[in-house]
Parts: structure tokens; sequence; C-alpha cells
């Protein structure tokens, strides 16, 4: 049923439908709402869940990491310096193959303290071994959650997801939102069965010490599991399309790109801008489109380099900066297209919540026109 | 599309205002997008609050900049922040205030006022003017039915809450629409 709801809202009640049975969660803003309003619904007996209440971010991860070894499907939510808190043992979760499945309100990390959106947060994390998934809005936000729980699970992946949301703003707005009722959402998403657990009965062990002999193949593993992740994604994103009219099938979604030009590559709520910035660009006669990117990790680099193997350019927006270098969106964008040769330029904005418009977008796509770019974007030259 | 930016104070509503404006003008048929300017939010802090109306789904993410409709809540954020910046040619901008205005809108704007406060102080006993400034606004805009407006208030509040709070929104409604 469509309503107006909070992002945060709409989040926690996907959360419930999913039925988790293990929460644990520190409150950090901008994700307090999700998880108030999950402890809320707890103690009142609408979700049959164990809500942990934990001393750290640390601490909710590892109460998760413990839960999910025991075989349950478990939940949790943080951001920025909380994530960052959570380094070591994202690392563990995803190492010991854990479908722990965690929103990620995207925010900046300090210093200089900001609470405000950017995506620097879970993109410091990309080496970890969590699919990432990356919401253009809040009804997306809510359905990838409930397909991240399957894509996680799967027996093929047996890997943690983030379902990443811009904090404040998509999970402190109010929008129309469709809310999947317990019964559809049980049809998609069966209970969790683990395919190995802790269990006193028939013991066995998580994480233990991998010698020079075996941690290598380790990694490997791994990476071939979150690389499988893509056809799995395609499969339950399109299961999910036939079942509710929402179809998340694609990694990566093209906006008017067939005949385009110019390609702008961006993730998460940017997306919207910019799609009012070419609609308005392509009514003034430019070609541009755009290329959004909803699912990070795995990284679709073929489908990204099949999408804009006819455009001329691309201009990529990057919420984050590997400092030092550059966008860690652009730098594997760049990757994916290399051996095309189409000119690739970066462009950082956004950071700590500096609103975008779409005259940025627009600049934007004069700047890649006239070949400029690698840099930082809306800077206030006064202060520098 | 239509935007609204609500200035207010930390604590008088803003950003409640900008959500069941938003819940009662999806019930009359048209697509919503309701959010707070990010700030650092206490007590008698300036704030802003946002909301877009649009005839298809709102995909637009930044802040309002060139709005159709302001609410200023209180008066004396007049003289700190420029409240009227970009509002429309055709705009309507509604301010609480008990005074004659001393500032002027920009030419083409239509100025109402209301002494949102004193409908607030006589029906809730409290100084809180969003749902009050919510009537005026249904009236003087046209954006929400006040039936829808009840409906969200009612949803909102508990019972005895939300009858007051009716009270003064219907209060302000009828003023405003006596007034234009």
């Amino acid at each position: 049923m469509m309503e107006i709801t909070e992002g945060s809202h709409a989040v926690a009640e996907a959360v419930r439908l999913c039925r988790p049975q293990v929460i644990a969660a520190y409150p950090i803003t901008p994700q307090t709402h999700i998880v108030e309003a999950l402890a809320d619904m707890v103690a009142n007996c609408k979700l049959d869940a164990d809500y942990i209440t934990v001393d750290s971010e640390f601490s909710a991860l590892s109460a998760c990491l413990g839960a999910s070894a025991a075989g349950s499907r478990t939940y949790s939510a943080t951001t920025s310096q909380g994530l960052a808190l959570m380094f070591e043992v994202c690392f563990n979760v995803a190492g010991m193959r854990l479908p722990i499945v965690m929103s990620i309100t995207n925010r900046a990390l300090g210093a200089p303290l900001s609470i405000w959106n950017d995506q620097q947060d879970s993109i410091s994390l990309r080496d970890s071994g969590w699919i990432q998934f990356y919401a253009e809005d809040n009804q997306e936000a809510t359905d990838l959650h409930i397909i991240a729980y399957r894509v996680a699970e799967d027996f093929s992946i047996l890997l943690p997801a983030f379902v990443c949301f811009d904090g404040f703003i998509l999970s402190h707005t109010y929008e129309p939102i469709d809310i999947l009722s317990q019964e559809d959402v049980d049809k998609f998403l069966p209970k969790f069965t683990p395919y190995q657990r802790l269990d006193a009965a028939d013991p066995i062990s998580f994480g233990m010490y991998a010698t020079p002999d075996y941690y290598l193949e380790f990694r490997y593993e791994t990476d071939c599991a979150l690389k499988r992740a893509k056809g799995v994604i395609q499969k339950v994103g399109k299961e999910f399309g036939t079942m509710f009219g929402r179809d998340y099938s694609a990694l990566v979604e093209g906006y008017r790109l067939d005949d385009a030009e110019t390609a702008i590559v961006a993730m998460g709520s940017i997306c919207g801008t910019v799609k009012d910035a070419i609609d308005e660009m392509r009514d003034a006669g430019k070609k541009v489109g755009l290329l959004k990117i909803r699912v990070f990790r795995p990284f679709p680099d073929d489908e990204i380099a099949q999408a804009l193997s006819k455009v001329q350019r691309v201009a990529v927006l990057d919420k984050d900066i590997s400092l030092g270098s550059k966008g860690a969106v652009a730098l594997e964008v760049r990757d994916a297209l290399y051996k095309t040769g189409i000119p690739v330029k970066g462009y950082i904005l956004g950071l700590g919540g500096r609103d975008v418009r779409k005259k940025d977008i627009k600049e934007i796509v004069s700047l890649v026109e006239k070949g400029i770019g690698d840099q930082f974007f809306g800077l206030r030259k006064e202060l520098l | 599309m239509r935007e609204l930016r609500i200035h207010g104070r930390g604590g008088q509503g803003s950003v409640t205002a900008a959500e069941l404006i938003a819940i009662a003008a999806f019930e009359g048929g048209v697509y919503v997008q309701a959010f707070p300017a990010f700030g650092v939010e206490r007590r008698g802090a300036p704030v802003q609050a946002f909301v877009r109306f649009d005839d298809k789904k709102i995909r637009k993410r930044s802040q309002v900049y060139e709005p159709d409709y302001i609410i200023v809540q209180d008066s004396s954020l007049i003289k700190d922040v420029n409240v009227f910046q970009g509002v429309k040619k055709g705009g309507i901008v509604i301010v609480n205030t008990e005074k004659k205005p001393d500032y002027k809108v920009p030419e083409g704007v239509k100025l109402i006022t209301i002494d949102a406060t004193s409908i607030a102080l006589k029906a809730l006993g409290l100084p809180i003017t969003n749902t009050s400034l919510m009537g005026a606004f249904a009236a003087a805009t046209g954006e929400i039915k006040f039936s829808a407006l009840e409906n969200a208030l009612n949803h909102r509040f508990p019972k005895d809450l939300a009858v007051k709070n009716i009270e003064a929104a219907r209060q302000a409604f009828d003023t405003v629409k006596r007034s234009i």
C-alpha cells in the first residue's frame, strides 16, 4: 500500500517484514530513526526478534557476527564513524561468510566532524567483501533490503550486504512508498536456513587461523563468491520485479543513454537530480544520459563497459575521495572502460552535505565536454 | 512542480508541518516530497523545512531555492534570515505576526499575515504555531484540502491533541479565507 512515510521508517518496516531474529545496533545520526523504530517494534511485540543493546558499533556488529554464526537472520544499521568503528568486524563477517544485512545511512567521516551526507563511509569499506547496494530513492532503499537478504543468504554466495542510502537526503525525507505485505515478503524471502552454524552438538569453528598454506585460497574463494553475486542479484532482482512490479535485475541502469554523447555516472540519491537536469539539457538539444550504479560491490565492470560503449565521454560523480588519488567510482569506471579508450573524467562533489543542484550537473557536463575534470567540484575559492 | 519553504525556530514544529502538509497533499492525489534542511537543530535556532508538490514522481533532491510558497513561523527571523530569498513571482508568503509588516516582500509576491501565535495559545495553550499555519496554508494556496489536513492531524496526534490542533488549523483557515 502506498503511504507517505519517512525513509528511515520505511526501511525499518522492510526490515521487520524480513523477520530478522537478532538485531544489534548502536544509535548514530542519521541512522537513529531506523533502530528506534525497530526497538519499538520489538518492545511492542510487532517483531519477534532479540534486540541487543550494545555499548558501541564494534560490539553491535560483533554481536551480529555471533548471532549469524549461530544460525539466525541478523540485522544492524550504522553510518560514518560507527561504520569506521566496525571496520575490523566487517572483514571478519565477510571472511566467515555470514549473510548479515546492514543499512548504511551514508554520512561523511570526521575530522572535521560532519553529520551530513556523502558516501565516504561505505566506499571506505569497499575492500571488505560486503555486497554494496546504493539506493536512488526510498522505495528502492526499502526494496533493496528484502533483495539483500535473498542474495546474501543464497548458498552460492553467503556474504554480508550493505544497503546504502543517503543520510538525511533519503533517511529523513517523507515521500510515497509502497510497503509490501508480510504475506508477499514471506513468499519472496523464505525462512533463513543456515548452510552451517555453531552447534554444540556438532561443533565447527568459524574464522580460525589460516596459515600461509591456506589464506590465499580463502581470499580467492571469497572474491569468487562476491563476483558470483552479480548473477544472483540479476536473478533475484528480476524475480522481485515479476512479483511486485519493480525490477531490480540491473546492476547498472541507464537513463536516456541510448543516443547519448555524454554520459554521467553516479550512485545514490543524486541520480534523481541528475535525471531532472538531463531532461532539461535534452530539451536544449544536448545529448546527455545517466548511468546509475546500483551495485558497487561486486563491481559491474562488464555491464558498465557495455552500457557506455557508444558514448563519446563520461563524467563520474563521486561523493567520496580516495585521498591522495581520485574518486573511488571514477577510478573503477575508468578501469572498466580502459579498453574502449573513451575518456573518463571524475568530479568530487557534495562532500559533507554540500547541496548538489541541477545547475551543478549542467556545469559538469560543460566541463567534461571541454575535457576538464579529475577535480573537486564546487569549491568555495574564498575559503582556500 | 510547486515548492514550499518553511522558516521557523527549533521547537516550533516546522518539520512536522512539512510532513503533515505532504501527507494531506498526497491524499489529494499529487506526488509529494517533504524534508528538513539538515542543520544542527536546537531549540530556538533558525530551521527550515521543505515540501515539493508535483503531478509526477519527484526525483530532484536538492534543497528549495525558488519556492512558490513560504511560511514564516516566527517573524523575528525576518531580520536574521533572508526568508523571502528566491520566492517566485506570483508566489505566496505567509507570516505569523500580530504586527503590521515593516518589511517588504519581493514584487509580485502576495503577503498574508496571520496572528497564529494567539490562535495557538487559545486553542492549544501553547505558542506552537505549526498547525495553525497549516490551516492558513490550506486556505491561501489550495494545495491541500482542509479535510485532508484534518485526517493527517487525526492520524498523527492522540485524540485530545488532534481535536485542539484541528481547532487551531480551522481558525487560521477561516481567518485567511475571510481575508482573501
